[in-house]
C-alpha cells in the first residue's frame, strides 16, 4: 500500500527523468568503453598523466584545506570593514569561469605578473608558473574559498552552549582550538579534502592553459589531446575509462567519510564568538586575512584592470560568442529545471533505490568523458559538430544536477513532513499541492540552482573545446583561442565580459528565487 | 549577595530591566513566558552580554566588566555541557585548567568530584558511553569543582524525563547546600521552582521583577503570573 | 506554423545568398588568418577574380588541422586544407582525405623536387630557435643548448597539434637518430612549457617568458622589416636545420572542386606568393617577380638542410612521439 500521508506528485515523471539520466550517462560510458577496450594498453605517458592527475589533485586539496584552517579561524575571530563582502567573495570563485581565473592568476603570478616583477626587482628569480605549480596554484585559488566555507559551516554548527562553556571555563585560542575547533575539523576535513580532490581530478581547462606539456598533463587533458590532436578515439576512450575509475574511487571514498556540509548558502560567521586571543594572535590573524583575501581578490582585480580598456574594441565575433554562451546557459537552466524537480521529488519520497544511483552518477563522470561518449554515440546518426551547443547545455545541466538536488531534496523532505498529511487531509489535488505548497517553498533553492547552472555553463570549456569550432563557439572557447594566438589584451577584455555576464546571470536567477520568497 | 543596580539589558529591539538584590546562599528560580528574557538575565550574569546601563555586583565587587572566566560564576546549560571528544574525567578537569594539565592534587580533586556525583567508576568513559543522567552528573561535577559562589542553571536537565530531572535537581540542591553556593535557575516548570527554590523571580514584559519567596508568590500570584500559569 | 514560415524564409534567403556567390571554405592554421597574416591579403586578391566568397576557417595549429578533418569526416564544410606540411601528407593521404589536383604545376623554387599529385607547396622554411641577438651564450647546437644552465628556457610546440612541434621531433630524429631520447631528456629541463600552437609560443617569447622559442630562420625578418627591429636572430645549429614545406590540397568531400582547383592554381601565382614573405614570413614556393624583400639576405643560412621524405616521416612519427612523451613526462 502506498504511503498515503503525502500527496503523490511527480514521482512517475521523476522515475522517467532518473531513467533518462541513467540511460544517457551509462550509454555514453558504454560508447566510450566499446571504443576504448580494444586498446586498453596504456603507455608510459598515459601513466604519467594518471600520476600527475592524482599528484596535483592531492596537493591542491591538501594545500587548500590546510590554508583554509587559519583563514577560517581569522574570519571567525576578527571583524573588519566590508566583512560581509569578504564572506561573499568566498563564494565567488565557484562561479568564476575557469579561464577568467587562469588569466587573473597569470596576471598576478606569471613571469610578467605583479609578484614575479616584485621578486625580480629585488634580485630573486621569477615564479615558474607553467606546470605543476601553476595548476596547483590555480586549483588552490578555486578551492581555498570552498574549503574555508566548509570549515566555517562546520564551526558554525558548534552548539552555542559549548562556545559559552568555553568562555566560562576561560578557554584561550589554543584551548578553543583543542576542544572546540579540532573535533569539528576531524569531522569536516576528510570530506572537504575528498570533494576538492574530486573536483581537481577532473581538471581540464586549468591543465590545458597552465600545464607545461607532457610533464603536467591531466587525464582530461590527455583525452582532449588524443581526440583533438590525433583523433585517436580508442586511446581517448581508454583514458576516459581510467578517468571514470579514478572518479569512482574518489566518490566511494567520499561515501565512507562523514558528509561535509555543502559549502553553499549564507554564512553568518558573526554568530560564533571564539576567543580572540592577544596581540600576537591578532597580528597573525590580520596577516592571514591580508594574504588570504589578497590571494583571492588580486587575480579578479587584475582582470578588471587589464581587461577594461579592451572591452570596447572587442571584435563582433566575441559578442556573437557571448550571445551563444548566454543561449547555452539559458537552455542549460531549462534542461536542469525540467530534470531537477521530478528527480528531487522521487529522491525525497524514496530514501534508497536506483534513482539515487542515477542522481549521483554525474559526479563520477567527467564532462570530457561525457562529451566523448556523446561524440562516439551520435556519430553514426548525426554530425556531432552540429549539436555541440545543445550538448554543452545538456552536459552542464547534468553536471550541476547533483548540486541542485542537494539543496532541493532536503527542502522537499521538509515540505512533505510538515504539510503532507495536512494536504492529504484537505484533499488537495496534485496540481494545487505543487502550485500552492511545493513550488513557493522551493523558490529559493530553484533560484540558486538555476544561477549555479547558468554560471557553470557560461564558463564551461569542456565539450565545446572537444569538438566545437570557432565559428560556432562559446565565449570561453573564443577566449581560449585568443590566448592561443597570444592576444592577451583582447583575451583579458573578453574575460572581463565573461566574468560580468556570468556573475550577472547568477545574480538574476538567485535574486529571482529570493525575491518575495515565502521562506 | 548578588545585586543588579539599575540594569538595562538590550538585544536588538528587546529590552529587560533588572533592579534588585538576592541574598547570598539563596536558591532562585527564574520563571516567565518564553522570549521574556530569562536566559538573557543569566547571560548578563555569566558575562555573555554586557549591560547597556547599570552595574552588577557580587558582594562588594563589580563583576559586569570582567570576562566570563574571571567571574565567580559557573554555568550549567540545558544541553551540550560536555565535550564529546573528552572523557568524563577530562571534562571535569576543564573546570580546573582548560589546557588539561593537572597536578597530582588537582587530579585527586577531579576523582573526588566524580565520586561525589556517584560516577567514580566512569572516569574514563566518553559522554557517548554515558546515559543522559550520568552526563548531567559529569557536568555537575565540573560545576562543583570550579568552586565558584554563584551557579547559573539554564533550564538544566530539560532533556531528561521528569523522574530523572527531579533526582538531578535534588542532587544540585544538596550540593549547593553543602558548598553554600547561590543558585540561579531558569525553568518553565512551576513545580521545579516550588520544589527547588526559596525565591522566585517572574520575568515578564521587559522587567525582571524583584525576587519573592517562592511559596508566597505561588500561593497568591499576581495577575500576570496567573495568566502565565493559566490558573 | 509561424516557425515553419520563418524557417522557410531563412532557407530561401540562404539559398539566394548561395546562388549569388559560391563559398569556398579553406581550413588553415590560426596565424594564417590573423590580421597581420596572409589571410586578408589572399582573400581580397582571390575574391577579385573568382566571383566567390573565400572563407578561411582557423582550426588550431597545423597538425590539429588533420585531426579536425578526420573528426568532421564527411560532414566537413571544408573544400581545401592549407597548412599541413610534408611530415603530415602521408597520414592525410592514408586517411583518404585529399584528392589529386590535376593541375599543371609551374616551376617551383624549392630546394627539393616536387612530385606529389595531391598536395601543392605554397611556402617553405627552416625551423630554428629564435632568440634576442644580445643573448649571452647563444647555443650553436642542441648539445650546447642542453649544456646551458637549467634556467635558460625555451618554448616549444606540441608535435601532435603543431607543425613546428612535429618538425622539431623530426629535426632531432634526423640529426641524432637513436640518440634522440637522450637529446630530449637533456632538453626537458629547459622547456618552460609546451604550447599547442606556434602563436602562443611566439607570444610567450616576445613577452619575455623564455629566452628562446622554436620558430623559423625567417622569423627575425618580421622584426627587421615590419618593426625595424634588428634585435632578434635565429641560432645557427651545427647539426643542420630541418626544413618545412607547407602544403595545401583539395579535399575529397569538397562540393566546389572547380573553385578549389582555381584556388590551388592561384596559390602558386604572384598574387598569393608575393604576400608570403612579409605576411607568413617564409620563403615563397615560387619567387615572385620582384624577388625576395630586402632584409631576407640578413637571415642565417643553415649549413645543412635536413628533411625526411613524407613516407619516412610518417613511419618514424609514432615511435618518435612516444620517445618525446616519455622523455618529457618524467
Amino acid at each position: 500500500m502506498a504511503d498515503r500521508t503525502q500527496p503523490l506528485s511527480l514521482v512517475g515523471a521523476g522515475k522517467a527523468a532518473s531513467a533518462a539520466l541513467l540511460v544517457v550517462i551509462l550509454g555514453a560510458l558504454l560508447a566510450v568503453a566499446a571504443t576504448g577496450t580494444s586498446t586498453l594498453r596504456l603507455g608510459p605517458s598515459d601513466w604519467a598523466a594518471l600520476r600527475f592527475t592524482v599528484l596535483q589533485a592531492v596537493l591542491s586539496a591538501a594545500i587548500s584545506v590546510l590554508l583554509a584552517i587559519p583563514l577560517a579561524r581569522a574570519l571567525i575571530r576578527r571583524r573588519f570593514p566590508l566583512y560581509g563582502l569578504a564572506i561573499t567573495l568566498l563564494g565567488a570563485p565557484f562561479l568564476l569561469p575557469v579561464l577568467v581565473a587562469v588569466l587573473g592568476v597569470l596576471a598576478v603570478f606569471g613571469r610578467n605578473g605583479l609578484i614575479s616583477q616584485m621578486m625580480m626587482s629585488i634580485g630573486l628569480p621569477p615564479i615558474e608558473i607553467y606546470g605543476l605549480q601553476g595548476v596547483v596554484l590555480t586549483h588552490v585559488f578555486f578551492n581555498l574559498p570552498l574549503a574555508t566555507r566548509l570549515i566555517l559551516q562546520g564551526w558554525l554548527s558548534i552548539p552555542s552552549e559549548q562556545v559559552r562553556l568555553g568562555h566560562a571555563l576561560g578557554f584561550g585560542p589554543s584551548e578553543a582550538a583543542q576542544h572546540l575547533e579540532r573535533p569539528v575539523l576531524q569531522a569536516v576535513l576528510p570530506g572537504a579534502f575528498l570533494v576538492i580532490f574530486l573536483i581537481c581530478s577532473t581538471s581540464f581547462a586549468v591543465a590545458l592553459t597552465m600545464g607545461g606539456g607532457p610533464r603536467a598533463t591531466t587525464l582530461e587533458l590527455a583525452i582532449y589531446q588524443a581526440f583533438r590532436f590525433e583523433f585517436d578515439l580508442s586511446r581517448a576512450a581508454a583514458l576516459g575509462a581510467v578517468q571514470v575509475a579514478l572518479c569512482a574511487v574518489a566518490v566511494l571514498a567520499i561515501r565512507m567519510v562523514p558528509t561535509a556540509p555543502d559549502g553553499f548558502g549564507g554564512l553568518d560567521a558573526t554568530r560564533l564568538q571564539l576567543p580572540k586571543g592577544g596581540k600576537w594572535v591578532r597580528a597573525q590573524d590580520i596577516a592571514v586575512l591580508l594574504l588570504g583575501l589578497g590571494f583571492l581578490l588580486f587575480p579578479i582585480l587584475m582582470i578588471l584592470v587589464r581587461g577594461f580598456p579592451f572591452v570596447s574594441n572587442l571584435p563582433d565575433t566575441i559578442w556573437m560568442a557571448a550571445l551563444r554562451s548566454l543561449c547555452v546557459a539559458i537552455v542549460s537552466v531549462s534542461i536542469m529545471l525540467v530534470l531537477a524537480l521530478p528527480i528531487a521529488t522521487t529522491l525525497a519520497r524514496f530514501p534508497t533505490g536506483w534513482p539515487h544511483f542515477a542522481a549521483a552518477l554525474p559526479i563520477a563522470v567527467s564532462p570530457l568523458v561525457l562529451g566523448l561518449g556523446a561524440f562516439v554515440g551520435l556519430r553514426p546518426w548525426i554530425d556531432p559538430g552540429s549539436v555541440v551547443l545543445p550538448l554543452t547545455a545538456f552536459v552542464n545541466a547534468v553536471m550541476s544536477l547533483p548540486f541542485v538536488l542537494r539543496s532541493l531534496v532536503p527542502e522537499l523532505r521538509k515540505v512533505d513532513a510538515h504539510h503532507g498529511r495536512l494536504a492529504v487531509a484537505l484533499g488537495m489535488s496534485r496540481s494545487n499541492w505543487m502550485r500552492l505548497i511545493v513550488l513557493p517553498r522551493l523558490r529559493r533553492a530553484h533560484g540558486f540552482g538555476a544561477g549555479l547552472t547558468a554560471a557553470l555553463s557560461m564558463g564551461d570549456l569542456g565539450v565545446i573545446a572537444l569538438f566545437g569550432s570557432a565559428d560556432r563557439g562559446t565565449l570561453p572557447l573564443a577566449i581560449y583561442q585568443l590566448m592561443g594566438s597570444y592576444q592577451m589584451d583582447a583575451a583579458a577584455g573578453a574575460a572581463l565580459v565573461l566574468m560580468a555576464l556570468t556573475l550577472c546571470i547568477f545574480w538574476i536567477f538567485d535574486r529571482g528565487g529570493r525575491f518575495n520568497a515565502a521562506v | 549577595m548578588l545585586r543588579f543596580e539599575n540594569v538595562l539589558l538590550q538585544q536588538g529591539q528587546f529590552k529587560l530591566r533588572v533592579d534588585w538584590t538576592l541574598p547570598r546562599g539563596a536558591r532562585l528560580a527564574v520563571v516567565g513566558p518564553s522570549g521574556a528574557g530569562k536566559s538573557t538575565l543569566l547571560s548578563a550574569v555569566a558575562g555573555f552580554l554586557d549591560p547597556y546601563e547599570g552595574c552588577i555586583f557580587w558582594e562588594t565587587a563589580r563583576i559586569d566588566d570582567q570576562p566570563p572566566a574571571k567571574r565567580p560564576v559557573t554555568m550549567l546549560f540545558q544541553d551540550h555541557n560536555l565535550f564529546g571528544h573528552l572523557t568524563a574525567a577530562q571534562n571535569v578537569s576543564l573546570g580546573l585548567n582548560p589546557s588539561l594539565k593537572l597536578n597530582a592534587e588537582q587530579t585527586q580533586s577531579v576523582e573526588g568530584a566524580l565520586d561525589r556525583v556517584g560516577l567514580g567508576n566512569y572516569a574514563d568513559r566518553r559522554p557517548a558511553a554515558l546515559s543522559g543522567g550520568q552526563q548531567g552528573r559529569v557536568a555537575l561535577a565540573r560545576a562543583l569543582i570550579r568552586n565558584r559562589a554563584l551557579w547559573l542553571l539554564d533550564e538544566p536537565f530539560s532533556a531528561l524525563g521528569p523522574g530523572l530531572r527531579r533526582e538531578m535537581l535534588s542532587l544540585v540542591s544538596e550540593m549547593a547546600e553543602n558548598s553554600g553556593a547561590t543558585v540561579l535557575m531558569v525553568t518553565h516548570d512551576p513545580d521545579d521552582a516550588v520544589r527547588f527554590a526559596d525565591y522566585t523571580v517572574f520575568v515578564n514584559d521587559g522587567v525582571a521583577q524583584a525576587p519573592k519567596l517562592t511559596n508566597e508568590l505561588f500561593a497568591d500570584p499576581p495577575i500576570e503570573l496567573r495568566a502565565y500559569l493559566g490558573t | 506554423m509561424k516557425t515553419s514560415l520563418i524557417a522557410a524564409g531563412l532557407l530561401t534567403l540562404a539559398g539566394i545568398a548561395n546562388a549569388q556567390s559560391p563559398v569556398l571554405t579553406v581550413y588553415t592554421y590560426d596565424s594564417f588568418v590573423s590580421d597581420w597574416g596572409p589571410g586578408p591579403v589572399v582573400e581580397a586578391a582571390f575574391e577579385e577574380t573568382c566571383g566567390c566568397d573565400l572563407q578561411f576557417v582557423a582550426a588550431g595549429d597545423g597538425a590539429a588541422l588533420l585531426a579536425r578533418l578526420q573528426l568532421e569526416g564527411s560532414n566537413s564544410d571544408a573544400d581545401i586544407v592549407l597548412g599541413l606540411d610534408t611530415n603530415l601528407t602521408a597520414r592525410a593521404r592514408e586517411a583518404g582525405l585529399v584528392v589529386p589536383h590535376g593541375l599543371e604545376v609551374p616551376s617551383l623554387d624549392l630546394p627539393i623536387s616536387w612530385t606529389d599529385d595531391a598536395f601543392l607547396p605554397f611556402d617553405w622554411g627552416y625551423f630554428a630557435f629564435v632568440h634576442n641577438a644580445d643573448m649571452a651564450n647563444a647555443p650553436g647546437s642542441f648539445e650546447e643548448l642542453i649544456a646551458l644552465p637549467d634556467d635558460v628556457k625555451i618554448v616549444i610546440q606540441d608535435p601532435r597539434s603543431s607543425t613546428p612541434g612535429l618538425g622539431l621531433l623530426m629535426w632531432v630524429k634526423a640529426a641524432y637518430g637513436d640518440r634522440a631520447p637522450q637529446i630530449w631528456e637533456g632538453l626537458a629541463p629547459h622547456i618552460l612549457t609546451v604550447t599547442s600552437g606556434w602563436s602562443e609560443a611566439y607570444g610567450l617569447f616576445l613577452e619575455g617568458e623564455a629566452e628562446m622559442v622554436l620558430s623559423y630562420t625567417t622569423s627575425p625578418a618580421y622584426h627587421l622589416i615590419a618593426e625595424q627591429d634588428a634585435s632578434k636572430t635565429a641560432a645557427n645549429f651545427s647539426e643542420g636545420h630541418y626544413m618545412q614545406v607547407e602544403v595545401a590540397a583539395m579535399l575529397e568531400g569538397s562540393d566546389q572542386p572547380e573553385l578549389a582547383k582555381q584556388f590551388l592554381s592561384f596559390m602558386l601565382s604572384d598574387g598569393f606568393q608575393s604576400a608570403i614573405p612579409t605576411t607568413n614570413w617564409m620563403y615563397p614556393a615560387v619567387i615572385p617577380t620582384d624577388g625576395l624583400p630586402e632584409g631576407f639576405e640578413t637571415l642565417i643560412q643553415p649549413s645543412q638542410a635536413l628533411l625526411k621524405s613524407p613516407e619516412d616521416a610518417a613511419s618514424v612519427r609514432d615511435a618518435a612521439l612516444q620517445e618525446w612523451l616519455t622523455a618529457l613526462s618524467r
